[in-house]
This record gives structure tokens, C-alpha cells and sequence, in this order.
């Protein structure tokens, strides 16, 4: 499980590079990130290093800030090995949001942070099948 | 609870004998001293003495504002230069500004009118007014400075901007009447609910407010934020400025100042005069006015009038809020929208801020308006089909409104025009 933080950037030329710039100067470290993107705006949801600081600093530049739970997940580095993770929701016909990827250090394992509709009954699943989901502690030593 | 009671609350046949007397003396004014009524009479042979009842107004020739402009900047002065002393101008937003000059007994008369609306929000000698409006050749800044100096109250001429400024003068000086634009009041309510600043912490109680359009809807957010009862005020620059007219505490129609301004209502197509009760374009002939007096000023304001004596005591004439302006009613795809109605959408739906700009392009041979709003925290989700439902949901409050069809975008929050003067809330740029 970790705390996502959503950031509303409208579609005009570098505002993304403005939160990255913003988060940067606020000493904050960016763990993983995706963009989600219509034609008129995206999203940009990111795991960073300290939440806190991150949103102040976001909030004090002026842009809208959300903080949403998702959950992240451990899946083998090879062939078939996210497919698998992902079988387990399927199975339990939780629909998927969406999914991205951290940078691992580790060389056999692959971590994917996932948005479902019932984040609940997601863990219970995952649990009830052996995957392995990250507890901050863990997220922290990436 | 009256500044002057006699006057505020004539019968009916004092106020007419009063307004033919004024009006006969202006006519004769303006007709001997200003070239251009002069030669708008003599058109159409018609002469001062013509006038006898104030049913005779009808005949005399609108005066709108091309014809000011054409003056610019002082060609309707009906004074010599020496007795004027200050000028104002609009904007100019739309041309070349109009101008006008007031001499010491118009700006007594200015003070007079803004001092009855101070009364009606509340306003007593030892009450401190935070004046936001923008100082300079706009007219509300120096209007309201005049009233709060002929009432004697303690005025602070903070002007417009600086809103970090403008919350400390409210904790500090526990600032008893805010005066400013609707937006800008608003953006002062966010501001301090942002700031954190507890209302415990500020003394406002009443928010005198004009100088752009707003709704009931904004009224409301405005004085939840502010913990203030808000009064609507109307004015214009060509006329006097602000003080025209004003709500009292009834918040039911603005008291025309009519023992110095006359009022009528026009169909603005044909220029036939309407009734009481019926919408139109607000008409203004000014009964005081000595350096510029201005006869039958068309102001593009759609209203109407309300005869009847008011709950507070009140004889004047009242207009209701002012839901648009002839020249700023938009024609799209062939239905007539004003901006006062995307505003209305908006404010239905929660967490919305009612900053928008209404963006309208003819690509081909369609029109397409697209409405720019300012996403906030509560309408915004990490996941893209919620942001979807948010903007079918704007979509979907605007259609109901107006008729229309319009492409809703979201864009970060105080990105778009706010004002402390006029805010632009229309980009038009179909070539028409």
C-alpha cells in the first residue's frame, strides 16, 4: 500500500516540467510516476520520497494537489510474471484504473504500483494468493 | 437608518414636481451650454420650453455612447474649464473611454448618493470602510471615498490588489464595510478561508458590492465567506459613477437616487418607452448634474423598475438586478446567452469556482463556444474518467441553462482573469 499524489496539469506547454522543477527545489524524490492524458489536460500521479513536504511545496505554486491510495506490488523481473499478478484481479473481476512501474535496484523483481475500483477486496485477493504487496517500509528501501 | 429621509421617502407628487422642476432646469442647461444638445433639439425644432410634464422627456434624443465618444475628451462640458474639479473615465475596453467632468456640486451630489447607500448597509460616523475598489479614473475607488468622506466615517483607501494586505487591514483594523467588485469580494472570501484567518477574527458586516454583473449565487458564497450581508450597487461613469442606485437591507431591487437621476425603461430595438415591471434598457437623465449633464443616456443595462414604496420606509424607484447588457448578449448558433447565465450553471455545482471565460470561434461555418473553468480540489480525482463525469456534469448544468451544446475545459486554478476592476469573461472572435 502507499499514498499516491495526483497533481492536475492543465495542458500548456511546461507545466509538467514546472511540478517536476517545484518538487525538485522542495528536496523531494520521485519514486515513480505516470501520466494519465486527455486532449485538454493530464494527470500526473507520482510516489515520491515525502508526501508532506511535496504537497506544500505543489500547493504553494499554485496547483491542485489529491492524495489516493494504491496498491503496490511485487511481480517476478521475467516472461509472464506481470500477467500473472494481474490474472489474480481478473479471477476476482476487480476492474483495473490504471498501473505503473518503479525503477527496481533489484534485479529479479519488477514493482508496479496499481489502481483497482474495490482497493479492499484487490488486497484480499493478492494476499489470498501469495503475491507480494510492498508495505511502506519496504517501498522506503527501493 | 436614513441618511436623508425627507428626500428618501417623498410621496409620489412631491418626487414629480421635484423631478419636472430638475429636469427643466437641466434641459435648459444642457441646451444653452452644450453644442451638441443644442444642435440635437434644434434637428428636430425642438425647444427647452417643450418640456412641461415629465411625459415630455420621450421627445427628447437619446444620448448614447458613440456620441461621448465623440466628444472626447470634454466637448460636453456645460461649464467654463475653471468650475471642474476632477475627472473620471471608463475603462475603454470597448474604444476610446468616455470621460466625465464634475465640479464641486457634483461631487457633493456624488456623496450625497453614495452616503444614502452606506446608510442602507448599516454605516455609521465611527464605522471604518476598507474601499478595495481601484483608485484612479475608474470610478469606484474616489466614488465611495466621496460618500465615506460626506457621511465622516473612517475610510480606507486601500484600493484594489494586494490581497495579503487587504485581510491583515480587515483583522487589524476590524474594518467594518467592504467595498469592491463582486469578484474581487469573492476572491477576498477564498483568500481568507485559504489564509486560515477564523471569521471570529474579522468585524465585516456588510459588503457593498457593483461595477460588473452577479447572481444570487455568488452573493451567497460571498457573504458565507466573509460573514457579511451584501448590498448590490449600480452606477456608471457616464452618468456619475457608483451610487446611481443601491439595494437596502431588503435586498429586493437597488433605490434609484431619483431626485438626481430620472429613469426609464426602453425596448432597445424600437426606443419606445415601457412600463413599469417590463424589461428593457435602463435610460438615465441626470436632474443635478451641473458640469455634465447628460439627457436620456442609453446603458445597455437590461432591467426593470419596481414602482411600489419599499418594505424599508423607501419611496424611490427600484431596479431590479441587472441581468445583462444589450451589447453583451451573445448569439451563438442563434440563441441568445449572456455570460450572467454560464455563471448561474456554474455556481449549481459544488466545489466550483465561478471564474470562467466563455470562449466563442466560428472554425467553419458553425459556432463553437468553449467554456474555460478552474478545476479545484474538490472536482479534481486522480482518475481520468471522474474528471470526465465533472466536466458532463458542467456540461450537462450549462444546457440546462441556456440551450446550449458547449465544450467544457478544465484548466488550474487562478489561471484565468480576476478582477479587481471589470473582469473579461467573453472572448468572442468570430468575425460577425
Amino acid at each position: 500500500m502507499a499514498v499516491q499524489i495526483s497533481v492536475f496539469i492543465e495542458n500548456k506547454e511546461g507545466r509538467i516540467k514546472k511540478a517536476i522543477d517545484t518538487l525538485a527545489k522542495a528536496d523531494v524524490n520521485i519514486r515513480a510516476l505516470s501520466v494519465g492524458d486527455t486532449t485538454k489536460y493530464g494527470i500526473l500521479r507520482l510516489i515520491v520520497s515525502n508526501n508532506e513536504k511535496a504537497i506544500k511545496a505543489l500547493e504553494d505554486d499554485g496547483f491542485i494537489v489529491k492524495e489516493s491510495e494504491v496498491i503496490v506490488v511485487s511481480v517476478p523481473d521475467k516472461p509472464n510474471g506481470l500477467n500473472t499478478t494481474l490474472a489474480i484481479l481478473d479471477d476476482a473481476d476487480i476492474n483495473l484504473e490504471y498501473i505503473y512501474a518503479f525503477v527496481s535496484s533489484q534485479p529479479e523483481e519488477a514493482i508496479v504500483a496499481i489502481k483497482v475500483e474495490n482497493t479492499e477486496k484487490a488486497i484480499e485477493v493478492f494476499e489470498a494468493n501469495n503475491a507480494k504487496i510492498l508495505t511502506e517500509e519496504e517501498l522506503e528501501k527501493i | 437608518m436614513f441618511w436623508d429621509d425627507k428626500t428618501e421617502c417623498m410621496t409620489k407628487e412631491e418626487k414629480e414636481e421635484l423631478q419636472l422642476k430638475r429636469l427643466q432646469e437641466t434641459v435648459k442647461i444642457a441646451y444653452e451650454n452644450v453644442e451638441f444638445y443644442k444642435k440635437r433639439f434644434d434637428e428636430i425644432g425642438l425647444k427647452p420650453e417643450d418640456i412641461k410634464t415629465l411625459k415630455d422627456i420621450e421627445k427628447i434624443p437619446f444620448t448614447t455612447k458613440s456620441d461621448l465618444r465623440e466628444a472626447y475628451p470634454l466637448g460636453l462640458l456645460a461649464v467654463p474649464r475653471d468650475e471642474i474639479v476632477e475627472i473620471h473615465a471608463s475603462s475603454g475596453t470597448t474604444g476610446k473611454p468616455t470621460v466625465t467632468g464634475y465640479t464641486q456640486n457634483d461631487l457633493d451630489v456624488w456623496g450625497e448618493c453614495i452616503a444614502r447607500g452606506l446608510k442602507m448597509a448599516g454605516a455609521e460616523k465611527d464605522y471604518i470602510i476598507q474601499n478595495a475598489y481601484g483608485y484612479g479614473l475608474f470610478t469606484g475607488g474616489f466614488g465611495i471615498h466621496h460618500g465615506g468622506n460626506m457621511m465622516g466615517a473612517i475610510t480606507i483607501p486601500i484600493s484594489a490588489g494586494n490581497t495579503q494586505r487587504q485581510l491583515d487591514t480587515m483583522v487589524d483594523f476590524q474594518s467594518d464595510i467592504l467595498t469592491c467588485t463582486p469578484s474581487y469580494a469573492m476572491y477576498l472570501g477564498e483568500s481568507r478561508e485559504k489564509a486560515g484567518i477564523p471569521l471570529e477574527d474579522i468585524n465585516l458586516k456588510a459588503g457593498i458590492h457593483g461595477a460588473e454583473m452577479w447572481t444570487d449565487e455568488m452573493r451567497k458564497r460571498i457573504e458565507t465567506s466573509l460573514g457579511i450581508k451584501t448590498y448590490n450597487i449600480y452606477g456608471l461613469t457616464e452618468v456619475m459613477g457608483p451610487g446611481v442606485a443601491q439595494e437596502c437591507s431588503e435586498q429586493n431591487g437597488m433605490h434609484i437616487q431619483d431626485d438626481h437621476f430620472y429613469p426609464e425603461i426602453i425596448n432597445s430595438d424600437t426606443g419606445e418607452t415601457l412600463d413599469y415591471g417590463e424589461k428593457g434598457e435602463l435610460v438615465l437623465t441626470s436632474l443635478t448634474k451641473t458640469g455634465m449633464p447628460i439627457l436620456r443616456f442609453r446603458t445597455k443595462d437590461l432591467t426593470s423598475l419596481i414602482a411600489d414604496k419599499c418594505e424599508c420606509g423607501r419611496t424611490t424607484v427600484r431596479m431590479t438586478r441587472i441581468t445583462g447588457r444589450s451589447d453583451d448578449m451573445l448569439k451563438i448558433k442563434g440563441v441568445m446567452v449572456f455570460p450572467s447565465q454560464i455563471e448561474k450553471a456554474l455556481l449549481k455545482i459544488e466545489g466550483i469556482s465561478p471564474n470562467y471565460l466563455i470562449h466563442v470561434t466560428r472554425p467553419d461555418i458553425l459556432d463553437e463556444v468553449e467554456v474555460k473553468v478552474e478545476a479545484s480540489k474538490e472536482l479534481f480525482s486522480d482518475e481520468i474518467k471522474e474528471m470526465e463525469k465533472v466536466e458532463k456534469q458542467i456540461q450537462a448544468s450549462i444546457r440546462s441553462e441556456t440551450g446550449l451544446r458547449v465544450d467544457v475545459t478544465l484548466c488550474e486554478p487562478e489561471t484565468l482573469p480576476r478582477s479587481e476592476g471589470k473582469a473579461v469573461r467573453v472572448i468572442d472572435e468570430r468575425n460577425l
